[in-house]
């Protein structure tokens, strides 16, 4: 590609007079990837998440070993080496072949926590906004009680109540991190809701079910993206931390809190079994933080540098 | 002062005074809506997520007997309404149980272990603001700099650390290998004896008594713990500070400073700073009861005796009472704190005045 193709591209990209609607957002994303790509850190962000689900869809490629099972007769907590990157556990296990499959765990989890959450938010903070009165006031109400719970601690109680195992834990966490969105969606919902559009929809007869389906959940979307972005790192560490004190994924899981629990009783002499879990937690955590503050920066300029 | 004037001032502190009336007000209804949503959920959580929630409390190997006569006594053949009004009765007097671990009352189990969660708390609170305070003034002073740099990733770093596991590589390092501080617990076996907690607060106690060996034991045990909560105060203290101080430095009122030749240091540390104490205080408040949430890995990893140990011992255990007790206790503190700083802002902060 030449140069001057490049060049009128960008130019059509970044046109005033948009002549499609196809144009104008092409055009908005471009200006939003500019100010995200400039964020090197934001960059480093992208790629550890982009590595993430690599490293989670190809699990079967990198791991050398298997996950679960291990030679208990001759590889019981070696430290690392050329054969064990990081070493093996007390049953014999590649550490670096269960994190890879870990990986697949933690995306299980904040992935599953987001789509269970974010609905609930956006639903809450959409119906109060755009019903107001009563409504409004008592589902605010409701998420502000929840807002002032400690997290960690109620999603301890709920994965008490439930039993141990991951799925109760995704559970517990999506039950304590809804409110937040809901906030943000609500707060959305009032800048537009006595906007001309919506009255133009309203007068061609639109149920309040349309319009806050069809009209108004689409515009919150983005900014409730960032804001899910932002917590996944919460997530991460709430579900870690719940696989640490055991309620969280059950042996034999390659779930990173967990092994992290399994090495604690090896931690003066084999420090390598708690060791690497741990790095990957911290890793993968701060990609979604760098990512998250990119593309608040990208997306939501207001709030930049802050 | 003229009449007019007198009234027109007199008109002015009454508004002020229903719009501290009013703040007040709006204070207790949310505090009390908010402590009556804390308590159903441990509700909903302790009777109706169980099938059966004699069952959670008893074990399956209780006779008939005993199983309906607890049934009658938790109140389960009523209403669920009534159920709830009962339950919060109890816990309004404290009640929540008999722990099946301890066999003591739950409520007397929190009075012994609560101390040692908030010494643990306010020492890491206290090492958060020192630190993280003037970090974040001196990252928004010297914005873009090399400490501006190193803040924001100190900060990102503990926004993203599993603590439980920093706490592991910690002792790893600082027990094991170099023995500056002392093994997981929170004294030497040795003075457990000899010494008696007034406060609960061992350090306190210690200091209190002049037994100062058994000072310095406590502070070898504690320091590391500490510090850990204290980082991750820390990087929410310094990250807020940062932004607080930027807002405050953009202000008109700082251009007026420097235009009449103030110090730079005076314009800073006594100016803006002050300016931003408001909302600083309240975040450094907010710290504390995230530090109180954060001790429950924290004391895992350090065997520290207070309510976060008592609460994962009791999961581990299925002591239910125990954990929905701890939790009750966790999060009124935690609410209370959360309300009382958000009062204090309101009440304080001259912009939210009338508003």
């Amino acid at each position: 590609m030449s140069a001057e193709t490049i060049q009128s591209r960008r130019e059509w990209l970044l046109s005033d007079r948009p002549a499609s609607r196809l144009q104008a957002r092409l055009g908005r994303a471009y200006v939003a990837w500019r100010r995200f790509s400039a964020n090197r850190l934001a960059l480093v962000g992208m790629l550890i998440i982009i590595a993430l689900v690599l490293v989670a869809a190809l699990a079967d490629v990198l791991a050398p070993y298997s996950a679960t099972v291990g030679d208990l007769k001759n590889a019981r907590l070696l430290p690392p080496s050329a054969a064990h990157w990081f070493g093996t556990d007390d049953l014999g296990r590649d550490i670096y072949s269960r994190i890879v499959y870990g990986a697949r765990w933690t995306l299980y989890v904040v992935i599953l926590v987001a789509i269970i959450a974010a609905p609930i938010g956006l639903l809450v903070g959409t119906v109060a906004g755009y019903a107001g009165g009563w409504t409004d006031t008592i589902l605010m109400r409701i998420t502000d009680i929840f807002l002032a719970f400690p997290k960690l601690v109620l999603a301890l109680a709920f994965v008490a109540a439930l039993g141990p195992g991951i799925e109760n834990a995704v559970l517990a966490i999506a039950i304590t991190s809804w409110p937040p969105y809901a906030r943000i969606a609500r707060a959305e919902t009032l800048t537009v809701r006595n906007s001309d559009y919506i009255k133009a929809v309203q007068l061609m007869g639109a149920s309040p079910f349309r319009i806050v389906l069809r009209h108004i959940m689409p515009l919150c979307i983005s900014s409730l993206i960032i804001r899910v972005t932002l917590d996944m790192a919460g997530i991460i560490l709430t579900a870690a931390g719940l696989g640490f004190l055991g309620l969280g994924a059950q042996p034999p899981l390659p779930e990173w809190g967990a092994m992290i629990a399994s090495g604690r009783r090896f931690i003066l002499d084999q420090w390598w079994v708690a060791a690497a879990p741990g790095a990957a937690i911290l890793i993968v955590s701060l990609g979604f933080n760098l990512l998250g503050d990119g593309l608040r920066d990208a997306l939501d300029p207001r709030s930049g540098d802050q | 002062m003229s009449v007019a004037e007198n009234q027109v001032a007199a008109g002015r502190g009454s508004a002020r005074a229903v719009a501290i009336l009013s703040s007040l007000g709006r204070f207790l209804v949310v505090a009390v809506t908010t402590y009556l949503g804390l308590l159903a959920v441990t509700f909903f959580i302790g009777r109706v997520i169980p099938i059966d929630p004699v069952l959670a409390v008893l074990g399956d190997r209780a006779p008939t007997a005993v199983v309906e006569r607890t049934r009658r006594e938790m109140g389960l053949d009523l209403p669920w309404i009534e159920q709830f009004y009962l339950y919060v009765k109890a816990a309004l007097r404290g009640d929540f149980g008999t722990s099946v671990l301890t066999t003591n009352p739950v409520m007397a189990d929190i009075r012994r272990v609560f101390p040692a969660t908030i010494e643990l708390a306010t020492l890491g609170t206290i090492i958060g603001a020192v630190i993280g305070v003037p970090l974040g003034v001196l990252a928004a002073v010297k914005r873009g700099s090399l400490i501006d740099q190193i803040a924001r990733v100190v900060g990102l770093i503990g926004y993203s650390v599993p603590i439980f596991w920093l706490g592991l590589l910690g002792l790893v390092l600082f027990y094991a290998k170099l023995q500056w501080i002392a093994f997981p617990a929170r004294l030497d076996v040795v003075y457990e004896y000899t010494f008696t907690p007034i406060t609960g607060f061992y350090l306190l106690d210690a200091a209190i008594q002049g037994q100062w060996d058994v000072f310095h034991d406590a502070w070898r045990h504690i320091v590391l713990p500490a510090a850990l909560l204290g980082y991750l105060s820390l990087a929410y203290i310094s990250r807020m500070t940062r932004s607080f101080m930027l807002n405050e430095l953009a202000q008109e009122y700082i251009v007026a400073a420097r235009a009449k030749g103030l110090s730079e240091t005076r314009i800073i540390w006594g100016h803006a700073l002050r300016n931003a104490a408001v909302p600083m205080v309240t975040v450094i408040a907010l710290s504390y009861a995230n530090l109180l949430e954060g001790s429950v890995l924290t004391e895992t990893v350090f065997s520290w005796p207070g309510i976060g140990l008592y609460i994962t011992n009791s999961l581990q255990n299925a002591d239910m009472n125990a954990v929905l007790g701890g939790t009750i206790a966790i999060g009124s503190v935690f609410i209370a704190i959360n309300l009382l700083s958000d009062l204090l802002y309101r009440l304080l902060d001259p912009r939210t005045k009338t508003g």
